[in-house]
C-alpha cells in the first residue's frame, strides 16, 4: 500500500495537479500507512474508522486550480454541479465541506466520491486502491476548470459578469501553463507487427499525458493492424500502457476486448468508414470548453445538449457532436465515427477530442495539439470580443 | 409496519407438515437492520442454522428486497437460503427470473417454508391465496414441470422447481426458476426434495410502492448512463451482447482458465469454444431477469440456454472436452435434472484425474445421469475424492467446488475463495472486478497487498447488493452511491452508502456466526494444496508460479484482523455485540 500511496502522490505532482510535497495519501490493509508524515493525518485517520474505505487522497490543488475551486466554492451553497461528461456520468456533483474536521468530511464522503474543502483542498477516497482517489481528485479539478471558464464566457456574453469574477479570472489566466508549440518525435508508420504497434501506442500515450492533453479519465488510443484493433484498456492511464492494450479482432471471433476502452465501438466504426489506422482521444480542456459554448439561447435542447444537440456545430472547423460515454442509445458510438471519418477529428460535447492518423500517431498527435491550441486561442479571442 | 414503501411488511410462513399458513409482520427495525434478501433470510435462518439438512424444521427461505419490483435497474432478483447439504455451511443463492418480483407483487417480502409434506407437493400462491397442492410430478425433469404448469398457470406467474437429482438425493441439486434461471450452488434443491416440495408457483397482482418516484427515475438514469459506459456490461464484447461467456477468452488470455482439474491454466482449444463460437453456431437471443436492462442470459434457437461462463469452462477445459455441442448438451442436462453445472464439472474433472479416463459424449452423458440417480459422483468432488482416498484431487473450499477462475492468476480471488462463508465461491467478494475487469480501477492481481481490506469491503458491499436486491453485475458500472439513492427513493429511509455498508458487515458477520456454530474455523478458510505446490501455465510474458503459502496465510491473518475475527477466524463477542447480533 505504501508503494501505491507514494506512486499517486508523485503522479499528482508530475501532472501539475498538486504542489510538490503537498499530497497526503493513506492506504489501509491491516495497517494504515501514509506517503509522508503530516499533522493533519490525525484527523484523516479518523475517516478510516468511520468509512469503509482502504485509501484516501488529499491535497491542495496546484495553481490555478486552487484559486478556481475556492472561487466556485465561495459561490456555491452545498455542491458544485458542472455539466461536463465526467461529472454527469461519474461524479454527479461535488460537495463543499466548510469545516476541516473528520466528522464534516465524513458526512460528505458518505455521499460522494470527492469533496472540496475551501482553502484546504480536495479529499477523495477509494475502496480498492488510491488510484480511485486520484481519479476523483483529478476529475474534480477538470470539471471545475471547465465550469469556471465556461461560466466566465457565458456571463461575459450575457453581460452579467461581476468584478470579482473578472479579477479572479485574470489571476487564473496568468497562472495558466503556456501551450506547447513543438511536436514530439514519434516512431513513423505504418506498423506491420504487433510489438511495434504496442510500443508506438505506449510512446504516444506518454506524450499525450506529458503535453497535458489528457486529464481525468485518461482518454484512449488505438491502432488497426490486419483486421485487429489494438486499444487501450478501460480506465488505463495513457502514460502507463505497457500490458494494458487489448487486441480486438474486428471479425467478432473473440471477446478479448471485454476489458477494452468503452469507446472500442466508436474506434472500430471509424476504421470501417475510413482509411485511418490510428485514433487518439484526449480531454484537452479548451476543446471541451468550446464544445460546450453555444449562443443559441432559446434552443429547446438546452440542458440536454450532450445527447440531443441537432445543430451542425463546429469550432475552428472541427465538428462537435453530442454523445455519452459508451454504447447506449445516446452513445457517442453513434455520432462520432461519421464525423471523424470525414474530417479526421471531432470533439464530443463536454467530453473530449478524438483525432485520427493514416499511418502512425504523428499526424493524430499534431491534430490533437493543434486543435486544443486553436480552441484556446479562439476562447480568448471570444473573451476579447465580448469585453 | 406503518411505512409500506419498498417493503410490504409481510413475511409468509408455510409449514408443510401441518399445512399451516401464517403471516409474520417484522418490526420495522428488523428491516432497517437486515434490509431484505440475503440479510433478512440470514436473520430468519440464524436460530435454525445448526439443524441438519434433513431436519424438517430447517427452513428454506426465499426473500425479496426493498428494490424488488421497482424501476431500480436489475432489481428483480431475490435470495434462496438455507444450510447447505453439500458443505454444512450457510448457503444462499441470488436467483433471477421472475420469482422475487412475483412474490413481492403477491404481497410478501419473504417466504419461509418448514416441515415436510407426507406426499410430493407444490405450493401455489396467488396474492393472499396459498395452496399446498399434491403433485404428481415426482421424477419429472425441470422442463417437464415448467411445461406441465405453463398450461394451467396465470400469465406472468413464476415457477421454481427441482429435478430428479434432488429427489434422488444428490447434494449438487439445484432449483430451477422460470425454465432458464438456476439457484445452483450448495445443493439447496435437496432440501426442497427432503420437504417433498417439487415446485413453487407464485403470481402477484400488486405492486411495490415507491416513496419518491421522481428521485428513483433520476437515479435510474444515472445507473443506465453508467451501465452504458461499461465495456464489460454493454460494450461490444460485454455481457449484454455475448453473455457471461465473453469471459472465456479473457480468462484464457490471462492464464486463469482452470484446465485439467486446475493442473494447467491455459486451454489450447479456447478459441474454438469461446462465446463467438456459440453465437455463430447457435444464433442466440437475449434473455434476462425481471427488471433488467443488461439481459446477460443467452438462449439458443432451439430454446436451450447457452451455458454461463463457468459451465462453458468446466465442461471443456476442466474436463478435456473439445466438443461445443456436448457443452450445450451437458449444461442442458444439468438444468433438466436439476444440478449445479459448476460442481458437476468439477466433480467430473476430479473423477477424470483419479481414473485417467477421458470423456466421450456417451460416457459424459452417462456420468451426468448417474450423478442425478444418486451415484457417489452426485455428491460433489469433495465427497467423491475422499471416498477414493484422493482428497487432494478435490478442487473445493469447505466442500464447495471452485468455479472457473484459477486463484494463482488473481491473489484476491485466492483469499476470497478461502474466506467465503459459503465455500468455493467467486461471488462473495467478486475480486474479478478489479483484478481482471479493471473496475472500479485495476489492482495488481499477483499481489496480496491491500487485498484483505479490499475483500472485506467487497464482501460487505455484495451482502448489501444481495439484500437490496440487485444484480452484482450492475456494480461493475454503478456503485453503492447510486443504489443508496435508489434505496432512499424507494423506501423513504434516509441512509448513507456507508450506513448500508455497515449493514453489509452485520449481514456477513451473521453468516460467520452461523458457520462457527457449525464448527467452521481457520482450517476451513483454506485452498486446496495444489495451488501452493504446483504452478499454473506460464507464457506470453506472464509467469504463474504456485501461491506462496506464507504470503497467503499472512493475508488471511490480515483479513481476520480487518474483519475483526479472532485468530481462528471465529467471531468475537465484542463485534457480535456491536453489530447487534447477540440478541
Amino acid at each position: 500500500m505504501k508503494r501505491l500511496c507514494d506512486k499517486y502522490a508523485t503522479k499528482l505532482v508530475t501532472q501539475g495537479l498538486a504542489a510538490p510535497n503537498d499530497p497526503i495519501i493513506g492506504g489501509l490493509d491491516a495497517e494504515l500507512v501514509w506517503n509522508r508524515p503530516d499533522p493533519r493525518i490525525e484527523e484523516f485517520t479518523k475517516l478510516f474508522d468511520v468509512l469503509s474505505i482502504n485509501s484516501l487522497v488529499f491535497s491542495k490543488p496546484a495553481e490555478p486550480y486552487a484559486t478556481i475551486l475556492d472561487f466556485l466554492a465561495g459561490r456555491t451553497k452545498s455542491a458544485i454541479r458542472p455539466e461536463d461528461t465526467e461529472t454527469r456520468t461519474f461524479l454527479h456533483d461535488i460537495p463543499i465541506c466548510r469545516e476541516f474536521t473528520a466528522s464534516a468530511m465524513e458526512v460528505n464522503l458518505k455521499k460522494r466520491k470527492a469533496v472540496i474543502i475551501p482553502g484546504e483542498g480536495i479529499i477523495s477516497c477509494g475502496t480498492v486502491s488510491p488510484e480511485q482517489g486520484f481519479v476523483f481528485y483529478s476529475s474534480t479539478i477538470f470539471a471545475c476548470f471547465v465550469l469556471f471558464f465556461s461560466d466566465y464566457l457565458n456571463k461575459l456574453r450575457n453581460k452579467t459578469l461581476d468584478d470579482e469574477y473578472r479579477e479572479i479570472f485574470q489571476r487564473v489566466v496568468k497562472n495558466l501553463p503556456q501551450p506547447h508549440t513543438t511536436l514530439p518525435q514519434q516512431v513513423s508508420g505504418p506498423f506491420t507487427d504487433e510489438d511495434t504497434v504496442l510500443a508506438a501506442m505506449a510512446e504516444s500515450g506518454r506524450h499525450v499525458v506529458g503535453y497535458g492533453l489528457v486529464d481525468s479519465f485518461f482518454g484512449n488510443i488505438s491502432y488497426k493492424l490486419n483486421g485487429t484493433v489494438y486499444i487501450s484498456q478501460t480506465g488505463s492511464s495513457l502514460e502507463e500502457l505497457e500490458g494494458c492494450i487489448d487486441p480486438c479482432p474486428m471479425d467478432g471471433s473473440a471477446t478479448t476486448g471485454l476489458t477494452a476502452s468503452s469507446e472500442l465501438s466508436a474506434h472500430e466504426d471509424v476504421y470501417r468508414r475510413s482509411n485511418y489506422r490510428c485514433i487518439l482521444h484526449g480531454h484537452p480542456k479548451f476543446s471541451v470548453i468550446m464544445s460546450m459554448y453555444c449562443d443559441k439561447q432559446d434552443c429547446p435542447n438546452r440542458g440536454k445538449c450532450h445527447i440531443k444537440c441537432t445543430e451542425c456545430r463546429t469550432v475552428e472547423g472541427i465538428p462537435i457532436v453530442p454523445g455519452e460515454v459508451g454504447t447506449g442509445p445516446t452513445g457517442l458510438c453513434n455520432t462520432l465515427p461519421p464525423a471523424i471519418a470525414s474530417s479526421g477529428s471531432a470533439i464530443v460535447h463536454g467530453h473530449g477530442l478524438f483525432t485520427a492518423g493514416l499511418n502512425d500517431f504523428n499526424k493524430a498527435f499534431e491534430r490533437l495539439l493543434d486543435i486544443e491550441n486553436q480552441c484556446r486561442k479562439h476562447y480568448f479571442n471570444m473573451v476579447k470580443s465580448y469585453e | 409496519m406503518k411505512e409500506c414503501f419498498g417493503w410490504t411488511g409481510t413475511v409468509l410462513l408455510i409449514d408443510l407438515t401441518t399445512k399451516e399458513v401464517t403471516l409474520d409482520h417484522p418490526d420495522p427495525a428488523i428491516y432497517r437492520k437486515y434490509i431484505g434478501g440475503r440479510g433478512l433470510a440470514g436473520h430468519y435462518l440464524s436460530p435454525h442454522a445448526t439443524r441438519e439438512w434433513a431436519d424438517p424444521t430447517l427452513p428454506i427461505l426465499i426473500f425479496t428486497g426493498p428494490l424488488t419490483g421497482t424501476l431500480a435497474p436489475t432489481s428483480g432478483r431475490g435470495t434462496i437460503m438455507s444450510r447447505s447439504p453439500l458443505t454444512g455451511a450457510i448457503c444462499d443463492t441470488s436467483v433471477g427470473g421472475r420469482l422475487a418480483t412475483q412474490l413481492k407483487y403477491a404481497g410478501y417480502d419473504g417466504l419461509i417454508i418448514t416441515g415436510k409434506s407426507d406426499t410430493p407437493c407444490g405450493i401455489e400462491i396467488l396474492d393472499s391465496e396459498v395452496q399446498i397442492t399434491p403433485s404428481n410430478l415426482h421424477g419429472a425433469t425441470s422442463n417437464e414441470v415448467f411445461t406441465h404448469l405453463e398450461s394451467s398457470i396465470l400469465t406472468g406467474a413464476s415457477v421454481a422447481c427441482i429435478g430428479p437429482a434432488a429427489e434422488n438425493g444428490s447434494r449438487l441439486a439445484s432449483i430451477m426458476v422460470d425454465r432458464h434461471h438456476s439457484a445452483g450452488r450448495g445443493g439447496l434443491g435437496l432440501i426442497w426434495a427432503e420437504k417433498n416440495l417439487k415446485y413453487l408457483m407464485v403470481k402477484g397482482t400488486g405492486e411495490t410502492h415507491v416513496h419518491d418516484m421522481d428521485a428513483l427515475k433520476e437515479t435510474r438514469e444515472d445507473i443506465f448512463r453508467l451501465t452504458a459506459a461499461s465495456p464489460v456490461l454493454m460494450g461490444q464484447h460485454g455481457f449484454s451482447c455475448w453473455g457471461t461467456g465473453s469471459l472465456f477468452d479473457l480468462m484464457d488470455s490471462r492464464s486463469m482458465m482452470p484446465t485439467d482439474n486446475f493442473q494447467k491454466t491455459r486451454f489450447p482449444n479456447a478459441h474454438q469454444l469461446n462465446a463467438a463460437a456459440y453465437k455463430k453456431k447457435f444464433v442466440s437471443q437475449k434473455h434476462g431477469c425481471s427488471g433488467c436492462h443488461i439481459l446477460c442470459k443467452k438462449i439458443a434457437q432451439d430454446g436451450r440456454p447457452i451455458p454461463e461462463y463457468e459451465a462453458m469452462a468446466h465442461f471443456t477445459a476442466l474436463i478435456g472436452n473439445h466438443n461445443i455441442d456436448l457443452v450445450l448438451d451437458a449444461n442442458d442436462v444439468c438444468n433438466q435434472l436439476g444440478m449445479d453445472p459448476i460442481s458437476v464439472g468439477s466433480t467430473l474433472a476430479c473423477h477424470r484425474e483419479i481414473t485417467g479416463q477421458e470423456y466421450t459424449q456417451k460416457s459424459l452423458m452417462n456420468a451426468l445421469h448417474k450423478m442425478a440417480q444418486g451415484d457417489d459422483l452426485g455428491h460433489g468432488s469433495f465427497f467423491f475424492a475422499n471416498t477414493c482416498g484422493r482428497s487432494e484431487t478435490s478442487m473445493s473450499v469447505k466442500g464447495m467446488d471452485l468455479p472457473a477462475y484459477d486463484p494463482r492468476g488473481a491473489y484476491g480471488m485466492a483469499l476470497a475463495y478461502a474466506t467465503s462463508t459459503r465455500g468455493g465461491c467467486h461471488l462473495r467478494a467478486y475480486p474479478l472486478s478489479h483484478e481482471v475487469l479493471r473496475k472500479p480501477v485495476a489492482t495488481d492481481r499477483f499481489s496480496f497487498s491491500g487485498k484483505a481490506r479490499i475483500i472485506k469491503i467487497a464482501e460487505d458491499i455484495n451482502a448489501i447488493v444481495d439484500s437490496l436486491t440487485a444484480c452484482r453485475f450492475t456494480f461493475l458500472a454503478a456503485s453503492l452511491e447510486e443504489y443508496t439513492k435508489a434505496f432512499i427513493a424507494v423506501t423513504g429511509v434516509q441512509i448513507s452508502g456507508q450506513d448500508l455498508l455497515e449493514t453489509g458487515e452485520r449481514i456477513y458477520y451473521n453468516e460467520r456466526i452461523m458457520n462457527a456454530a457449525n464448527g467452521f474455523s481457520a482450517s476451513d478458510d483454506d485452498l486446496p494444496a495444489r495451488f501452493f505446490t504446483e504452478p499454473g501455465t506460464s507464457g506470453g510474458g506472464v509467469d504463474i508460479p504456485p501461491l506462496d503459502r506464507t504470503e497467503f496465510l499472512a493475508a488471511r491473518a490480515n483479513y481476520y484482523r480487518v474483519r475483526k475475527l479472532d485468530e481462528n477466524g471465529n467471531p468475537t463477542p465484542e463485534i457480535t455485540k456491536r453489530l447487534g447480533l447477540d440478541q
